[in-house]
């Protein structure tokens, strides 16, 4: 299936409300979508027989910078017997607070790979999956403060009174 | 707290574990989790009833370097990810950026023959380390330092090209940091004369080893359906019995040119998804790259030769400064599908933002569901069959 017809596939089933923009200025184009369609669009694309989506290759947490005060969750959707690829998007804005994370929804319920990758990208970047049945810090320790991969991550002094050298 | 929710309620299940139950931890310096893995688990005898694998012992944070290095830079980065397979990473690595460029058709045929020659040796090199470190978890010493004997051959002809035995950063985007050594495709071939017996040797100690079957057949069944859903690639999946190579599904450098088959699981002995036959899998793609290996080498020698005025760094380009585009670059590394996912802003040579998805950090997630209720002795021979590399597990 090419870009298009999944383009109006997902417009036919969830309505052209579901579908924010799209980006197709690069290589693989991708389809933004709207962040509270996001697990009925991965389910409706994993099950149909024509887009089966079975396999996702990789869900990357993004922090689109200090200024755009945004963040996104990237799929890479890629389907092992139809082998074609698709690239999904969600965007959240926000204004960087600890203590008012972005929020998702898991993709967990539809790929299992979702459950590590969502956990990294909590760990990292401070990306809270709503629905997601075990959101701990998975590569840094669990008493670790603060979300390295943001773009206004300042590292600690000390870490258990261990002087954090840089 | 709902950030915390999660670490409240795994912290009361290890509290609250029932009196016949027992808190074991397997790691994070044991040997038979290949380096620093922590395995919790919550025992009844010697019955597994729970895995709780911890990572992050050899986290780096590549993903944050990478944000403050060029892309050159980025290279030996790379390696230390997957450091049984270095020149896998570089080349899956050096491929997104060239296309994110658009200069991967110009990329002279010699070049990538070598690049596929190095990588396929790599492969043997890794899963040669795979095989060995599985005998040594089951209790076999012998095919640990025949396997070591025979990787050392690799190492130091990797050495000779590249001038480092493990983390090479040898290919470069745009082309190679040298081209290989006058005599390296004569020792290739050499090389492959010499291993062939050798790896009849392998089979008849290892593969086909009653005891070696009695712990690994019908241990460990991973279905088919839960290695897709939790992104298992490389053999891992082919163990389960799916013939999926990106080599063959992407084709990508010059691998359709090349005559080599898929191995996967056929289920000969045990169950199709057991962890013998995950590891058959990795034996017959050691056949396979040798096939690969012999047939770039002849290449080299005649079709695609060293000529005087051959330069690998010809389209090495000054600066890498790809357009405003995200990218995302898949490749088969022996453990499985690799693969990078830039950002790229356009103005800098400095990509903001590298996501790395590695193939071993997919394949252990899926130990939780398939050590459910198995003996601890065999959740050791599910570790190792399923060969992580915690380098590019915590990356």
């Amino acid at each position: 299936m090419t870009f298009t017809e999944i383009k109006e596939l997902i417009i036919q089933k969830f309505g052209p409300d579901s579908i924010e923009a799209e980006e197709t200025q690069g290589l693989q184009p991708a389809l933004v979508i709207k962040k509270d369609h996001i697990v009925e669009v991965c389910l409706m694309l994993r099950d149909n027989e024509n887009t089966w989506f079975d396999f996702l290759s990789s869900l990357s947490g993004i922090d689109y910078g200090v200024e755009a005060q945004k963040f996104g969750v990237v799929y890479h959707l890629s389907s092992i017997l139809k082998k074609h690829q698709l690239v999904l998007k969600v965007y959240q804005q926000n204004d960087r607070d600890e203590q008012n994370l972005p929020t998702f929804k898991s993709v967990t319920s539809v790929w299992k790979t979702a459950d590590w990758h969502e956990r990294e990208a909590f760990d990292l970047l401070g990306i809270y999956f709503e629905g997601h049945p075990d959101l701990r810090r998975i590569l840094l320790p669990d008493d670790w403060e603060g979300y390295p991969l943001r773009k206004d991550y300042k590292t600690a002094e000390q870490y258990h009174n261990i002087k954090i050298d840089m | 707290m709902k950030y915390t929710e999660a670490l409240e309620r795994y912290q009361h299940k290890i509290n609250s574990v029932s009196s016949e139950e027992m808190v074991l931890n397997l790691g994070p310096q044991h040997p038979s989790t290949h380096g620093v893995l922590r395995l919790e688990l919550i025992t009844d005898g010697e019955i597994v009833k729970e895995v709780i694998p911890h990572l992050g012992y050899l986290h780096r944070c590549f993903e944050k370097h990478a944000e403050a290095l060029n892309y050159g830079q980025i290279i030996p980065f790379t390696d230390r990810m997957d450091y049984m397979a270095s020149m896998n990473n570089n080349h899956a690595f050096v491929m997104g950026v060239e296309k994110m460029l658009g200069i991967e058709d110009k990329i002279p045929k010699r070049v990538e023959y070598i690049r596929v020659l190095v990588c396929e040796l790599n492969r043997i090199a890794s899963h040669l380390i795979a095989i060995g470190t599985y005998g040594i978890d089951i209790g076999a010493f012998t095919p640990f330092l025949w396997c070591f004997r025979d990787r050392e051959h690799i190492m130091n002809m990797l050495e000779w090209t590249s001038g480092a035995r493990m983390l090479y950063n040898y290919i470069w985007v745009g082309g190679l940091f040298y081209d290989v050594p006058v005599g390296f495709e004569e020792r290739c071939i050499e090389f492959v004369k010499y291993f062939k017996p050798k790896m009849k040797e392998l089979n008849e100690l290892l593969t086909e080893n009653q005891i070696f079957i009695s712990r690994t057949a019908n241990v460990g069944v991973l279905p088919l359906d839960v290695a897709i859903n939790y992104g298992c690639s490389g053999p891992m999946l082919r163990g389960s019995g799916l013939k999926y190579d990106l080599r063959r599904e992407d084709e990508y450098s010059v691998y359709p040119e090349l005559d080599f088959e898929i191995p996967y699981a056929k289920g000969e002995i045990g169950t199709v998804g057991d962890c013998w036959n995950r590891y058959k899998v990795r034996v017959d793609e050691i056949e396979e790259s040798l096939k690969i290996i012999e047939q770039c080498a002849v290449k080299l020698q005649h079709e695609h030769k060293r000529t005087p005025d051959f330069d690998p760094r010809a389209l090495v380009p000054k600066k890498v400064v790809p357009k405003q585009q995200d990218f995302y670059c898949r490749a088969e590394n022996p453990k499985g599908e690799i693969g990078f996912y830039f950002i790229a802003d356009g103005k800098s040579d400095k990509p903001f933002r590298v996501k790395s998805r590695g193939p071993s950090f997919n394949n252990l997630s899926v130990i939780s569901e398939i050590s459910k209720g198995v003996l601890i002795a065999d959740l050791v021979a599910i570790i190792g069959s399923i060969d992580i590399v915690l380098g590019e597990v915590d990356r």
